[in-house]
């Protein structure tokens, strides 16, 4: 097996440049560039959406209208031109695919590159995989096995169609359309994403998992993710994501909503390899995403895992509402910023309940000219007797042109609570390199290692089947980044 | 083997080899010896290639090859290995993942094949056995937290897994209580043949007790003041530098 096999990888690794920058060749469904009403009806209408939908998506632009783009974090943002994007791009085909056969041949080849066999993936990993190429969702694998267990895992599309009382329920429940700027603009323009329900004590059999890719040019992605996890139920959620080289920017927008009830657990990871751009800083995906799960349930439990390399920008803070009593959330974080890549991520952890728990471990690696920022809000409410959290946040810097930074928030109404906060920052040591080149082990390799080990402590919580693909990502995102 | 000519190296502007002539060759134990701060570990990193230092005068030729324009880690494939001073941590990096990494980069610049897990494994457990390292530090990451005994056996375990053809031992046996030093140094007897030699930086004779040295050099300021045979280090053993001082005029 591959992953028994970390020197394989490390060889593996040759490619100096983004190797996931190619552009599928494709006939494409792109709508007018802009933003209006009439786009928005556009969209719902040829997604044959109900009324309700509609309704949702108009309050939301409307809602958006009024809203200036926040400035808070520590980013550069380019002025954005929100009437230059199109707002609905997807490969066309004459129907929905029933079988793997019928996926369009390209599309197909697309996900191959991108090491997402679909076949492999059914018969091998076991993964039931939700791929969703520039707007739509293309394919679920997978689909009949979990439908024996009764979990839902399909488009959100089609999860509108199916299951409305479901969709009707729990959207908007966590992050509503008027939570934030880039939360409205998702909500009134979302065109697919991935809906997974997991019934009263089911235990997923199988990792459940999306891959993003923005395909189309001068168009935007705005998926939307909803998961349902019910009571003493369990899943674990992977998602990728990666995007071609594009001179342009592009806008990722999106929402990811988790809804954990009682004695249920969710794990949510993340491998973000949108294209950062080049070495100039010219190019690159903004990614604008608001994630958040609610620990609604007594006993529930939420993990956030990410590795974040990609994106010219980053804004992301996936968070976790503790309400139900003794509920638990996690943060693990590793972000890779290289070149003139900007990232500004961290967690909330909000404890409602009695004693909830929160830990949050973020490692930012930061190399080039780029500036890696760790953002964080502990808050216990009132009525959270006996909270307890532990916040860790280690910065590595690789060389004297980066930044790293850490605003670590804290807002404490019980005095039961115990916060502790630790962080460290460091440069990578010459000596552990020379160390490595003395045993015989090329300066690229060994800052892959030295950074791999670093960020062992957030790689462990990623499943397996991604823990390789990250320690890789690792250290091509940082190929060149010292000497 | 290995032949140093009119060898200086500066740190920071700072001279410290001021001209070392030395020849090494296959199947030869050399101990340098010499007060502290006239250099020997800066010996050890100019030939080992550590950036830190600037070569300003002289020629290193490692059979047949100019040593001082080759890569640090290309020095390393060539068969020289460095036993440090002070070894490095490197958390969260597993010894297996590092030693296979290392392994398996040599074996790429000999044109080899990599080593499956299995082989891998069987390797490691037969070099541990040398110098009867535990399984437990094995699968611990590079160093972390080992205590100085500990690093100093496990320099010696990956000296058994790289097999080079050149090592030089810093100073090894600081650190090592009566049994490890036993036990290494009977470690490095058995990794010695023919073909390969052995440089070892030492203050003490209780070391050359286990590993016989061929040749004794005294380094002094940057210089090899003085070179001889085995009585050479009892005698420095015995009467200190002070002599050797007086015999150059400084006293
Ligand atoms: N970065 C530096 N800048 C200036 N001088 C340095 C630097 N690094 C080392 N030196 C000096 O170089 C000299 C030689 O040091 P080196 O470590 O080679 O000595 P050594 O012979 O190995 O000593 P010991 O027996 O104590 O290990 C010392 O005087 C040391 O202070
Ligand atoms: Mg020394």
């Amino acid at each position: 097996m591959k992953q028994d096999n970390p020197n394989e990888i490390l060889n593996d690794v040759t490619a100096n440049e983004y190797k996931y920058g190619f552009v599928t060749d494709i006939e494409t469904d792109i709508i007018p560039k802009g933003l209006s009403e009439d786009i928005i009806r556009h969209i719902s209408q040829k997604k044959g959406e109900p009324e309700w939908l509609l309704e949702f998506r108009l309050k939301a632009y409307a809602y958006w209208k009024t809203l200036e783009m926040p400035h808070w974090a520590h980013l550069t943002i380019p002025e954005i031109d929100y009437q230059a994007i199109s707002y609905y791009a997807a490969p066309k085909t004459k129907q929905a695919p029933k079988s793997l056969e019928e996926v369009d041949p390209e599309l197909r080849k697309t996900f191959d590159k991108l090491g997402i066999s679909l076949e492999e993936q059914m018969k091998l990993s076991g993964i039931a995989v939700d791929a969703v190429m520039d707007s739509v969702s293309v394919r679920t694998t997978f689909k009949e096995k979990l439908a024996e267990l009764g979990v839902i895992f399909c488009s959100f599309s089609e999860a509108v169609k199916d299951y409305p009382d479901l969709v009707k329920r729990y959207l908007g429940s966590v992050v509503s359309y008027r939570d934030n700027f880039f939360a409205a603009l998702n909500s009134a323009v979302f065109s697919d994403g991935s809906f997974v329900y997991i019934p009263k004590g089911v235990r997923c059999p199988m990792e459940l998992s999306t891959y993003f890719r923005i395909n189309a040019a001068n168009t935007g992605q705005f998926e939307r993710t909803l998961i349902v996890a019910d009571d003493d139920s369990y899943v674990s959620y992977l998602e990728g994501c990666t995007a071609p080289m594009r001179d342009e920017n592009q806008l990722h927008a999106a929402i990811v909503e988790i809804v954990v009830h009682d004695r249920a657990e969710v794990k949510y990871s993340t491998v973000q390899n949108w294209y950062p751009g080049d070495k100039e800083g010219k190019g690159g995906i903004y990614n604008f995403v608001t994630k958040r799960g609610m620990c609604k349930g007594d006993h529930s439990k939420l993990s956030w895992t990410q590795v974040e390399t990609g994106s010219a920008i980053t804004w992301k803070y996936p968070s976790c509402v503790l309400a139900g009593d003794h509920s638990v959330g996690e943060f693990y974080s590793v972000a890779v910023t290289n070149n003139y890549q900007q990232a500004d991520t961290g967690t909330k952890m909000i404890h409602i309940g009695k004693n909830t728990r929160s830990t949050i471990v973020s490692k930012g690696i930061s190399a080039g000219r780029s500036q890696n920022s760790y953002r964080g809000l502990v808050k216990v409410l009132p009525g959270a007797e006996n909270a307890r959290n532990f916040t860790q946040c280690d910065s590595l810097l690789l060389s004297s042109d980066c930044g790293a930074h850490t605003f670590p928030y804290m807002d404490i109404q019980n005095d039961t609570a115990i916060v502790e906060h630790e962080a460290t920052t460091s440069k990578i040591n010459e000596d552990q390199i020379f160390y490595c080149n003395q045993r015989g082990i090329p300066t690229e390799d060994a800052v892959g290692l030295i950074v791999n080990g670093y960020a062992k402590e957030v790689m462990n919580k990623l499943p397996m089947e991604f823990a390789v693909e990250a320690q890789k990502l690792l250290q091509i995102s940082l190929e060149g980044s010292v000497g | 083997m290995l032949k140093i000519t009119d060898l200086h190296a500066s740190i920071n502007g700072k001279e410290i080899l001021k001209g070392i002539n030395l020849v090494v060759k296959p199947g030869e134990v050399h101990a340098i010896m010499g007060p502290n701060g006239s250099g020997k570990s800066t010996l050890s990193a100019v030939l080992t290639g550590h950036p830190a230092y600037e070569v300003t005068r002289g020629s290193v030729e490692f059979y047949g090859k100019d040593l001082l324009a080759l890569s640090p880690e290309d020095r390393s494939h060539e068969g020289l290995f460095l036993s440090f001073q002070y070894p490095v941590e490197i958390p969260g990096v597993s010894m297996v993942n590092f030693m296979r990494t290392a392994v398996n980069e040599q074996r790429k610049y000999r044109g080899l094949e990599p080593l499956s897990a299995t082989d891998f494994l069987k390797l490691m457990r037969e070099k541990r056995a040398i110098v009867e390292l535990d399984n437990k530090l094995a699968s611990r990451s590079v160093n972390e937290g080992f205590s100085g005994g500990e690093k100093k056996r496990n320099e010696i375990f990956q000296m058994a897994m790289l097999e080079p053809r050149l090592s030089i031992l810093d100073e090894t046996d600081s650190g090592l209580d009566i049994d490890a030093l036993r036990i290494v140094a009977g470690g490095v007897n058995k990794l010695k043949s023919e073909k390969n030699a052995t440089i070892v930086i030492t203050h003490y004779q209780r070391l050359l007790d286990y590993i016989a040295p061929d040749f004794v050099h005294v380094l002094y300021k940057g210089r090899i003041v003085k070179s001889g045979g085995p009585e050479l280090a009892l005698e420095l053993e015995e009467r200190g530098y002070d002599w050797i001082k007086k015999e150059l005029g400084e006293i």
